[in-house]
């Protein structure tokens, strides 16, 4: 496989290959949670932290753990008990440490515990066989991507109450449309770098 | 269990509590896998399939599970049927497990599965479960052909990779790429929201 400089990963996870636009991951918590602008953006902040940190311990896991050991097709559970023991562990932490963070973003860690982001930037680093810098740049910066783009979705929402919008389409198929023109408008980036 | 009673689970599953037009779950695979009709008949049977298995797991062990970590058991089991659906494309469909790769793993966090262990599963016996499962992976599965059948014939001019437009046709590129998966999956709930919208008005106008 051809090396890429993980800067150029980075930049490409949150701009040409963004985690939503493009492989429609998290779909679940980004459309409920995008209604107002700050609760989007903690979940963002949320996500980002565990998402560049499992990935990274992922990795360890997978090519230091299962592959000596013949052990891919367990991949998925232990990716998954992985991400759901962190999740728990940053839980107690920030409770005992970091309280008024904890306050902020308590109610959002279970939740990313389903998030199909997470589960699926590590399993995108196992088939894309990336390094151990070019799958931190690829977590941060896939996490960022969601990030910015639940935020931008919150901000537009929080404008979108004040029109009129046909009954049938309220709620959720207005927030796939606007989704869809979002994506049509970062498939822009796509001349900037490319990654698959 | 009677046959009036398969068909309430069967009715709720597909239609009036369909997992992807009402409730608005396991979206992710929806939009991503339905560029082609083949891939989303493949993905629509393994999410029955283990959808259909895991509620049946999860009801037969109900009585011996702890309150507490029954989550933790349920993803486990999820995983487990997950595990061997993966190893079956691998094998006999290497191309398909190609062309869905990530997405088949992914079915662990789809929550239709989660959502109808805990939902249904937990409370009711092993049989209606296991239909309860499989119901609503039909539903998922029919939502999934609609939206695929409408990407492949305008992106591709063909259903199931049998080329049925002439090919004087212009393709319109836009299906085949994301954005388009969007905008299909809002104008089906848009339309299916418009029919139980007009429902509901005409039942209260009966009364």
């Amino acid at each position: 496989m051809i090396q890429v400089h993980p800067f150029v990963i980075l930049i490409a996870s949150i701009f040409t290959s963004n985690m939503i636009f493009s492989n429609f991951l998290g779909m679940c918590s980004f459309i409920a949670v995008s209604k107002e602008i700050p609760t989007a953006m903690g979940l963002g902040i949320a996500v980002t932290m565990v998402l560049s940190a499992t990935t990274v311990l992922n990795y360890f896991v997978y090519w230091y753990i299962l592959l000596p050991l013949g052990l891919e097709y367990l991949m998925y559970i232990l990716f998954i008990l992985v991400i759901a023991a962190f999740v728990q562990l940053l839980e107690m932490v920030m409770d005992r440490y970091l309280p008024t963070l904890y306050y902020a973003l308590g109610i959002f860690l279970p939740l990313i515990t389903v998030n199909c982001a997470i589960l699926g930037v590590s399993l995108f680093m196992v088939t894309r066989q990336y390094t151990f810098l070019q799958t931190f740049a690829f977590g941060v910066g896939s996490g960022l991507g969601w990030a910015l783009a639940i935020t931008a979705m919150a901000g537009i929402r929080a404008r979108l109450n004040e029109n009129s919008i046909p009954e049938g389409l309220r709620g959720v198929p207005i927030t796939l449309i606007i989704t869809g023109i979002m994506a049509l408008t970062f498939i822009g980036f796509s001349g900037m770098v490319q990654i698959q | 269990m009677t046959g009036k009673e398969a068909k309430k689970i069967f009715t709720k599953g597909i239609l009036t509590d369909n997992p992807i037009l009402v409730q608005v779950i396991g979206i992710c695979s929806a939009l991503a896998v339905t560029n082609l009709m083949m891939n989303s008949l493949i993905m629509g049977i393994a999410l029955s399939l283990v959808t259909a298995f895991s509620s049946l797991t999860v009801s037969l062990l109900k009585d011996h599970t702890p309150k507490h970590i029954r989550m933790m058991v349920q993803v486990l089991i999820i995983s487990a049927y997950v595990i061997m659906v993966d190893i079956y494309l691998k094998a006999y469909m290497p191309d398909m497990s190609k062309a869905l790769g990530p997405y088949v793993g992914l079915i662990i966090t789809n929550c239709i599965i989660m959502g109808r262990a805990e939902g249904f599963a937990q409370s009711n016996p092993p049989l209606p479960s296991f239909f309860d499962g499989l119901a609503s992976g039909l539903g998922y599965t029919f939502v999934l052909l609609a939206i695929s059948f409408i990407r492949e014939i305008l992106g591709f001019g063909s259903i199931f990779g049998i080329s049925i437009i002439p090919s004087s046709f212009t393709r319109w590129t836009l299906m085949v790429m994301p954005p388009s998966a969007f905008f299909i999956l809002a104008c089906i709930m848009w339309i299916f929201n418009n029919r139980s919208i007009k429902k509901q008005r005409e039942g209260v106008e009966k009364k």
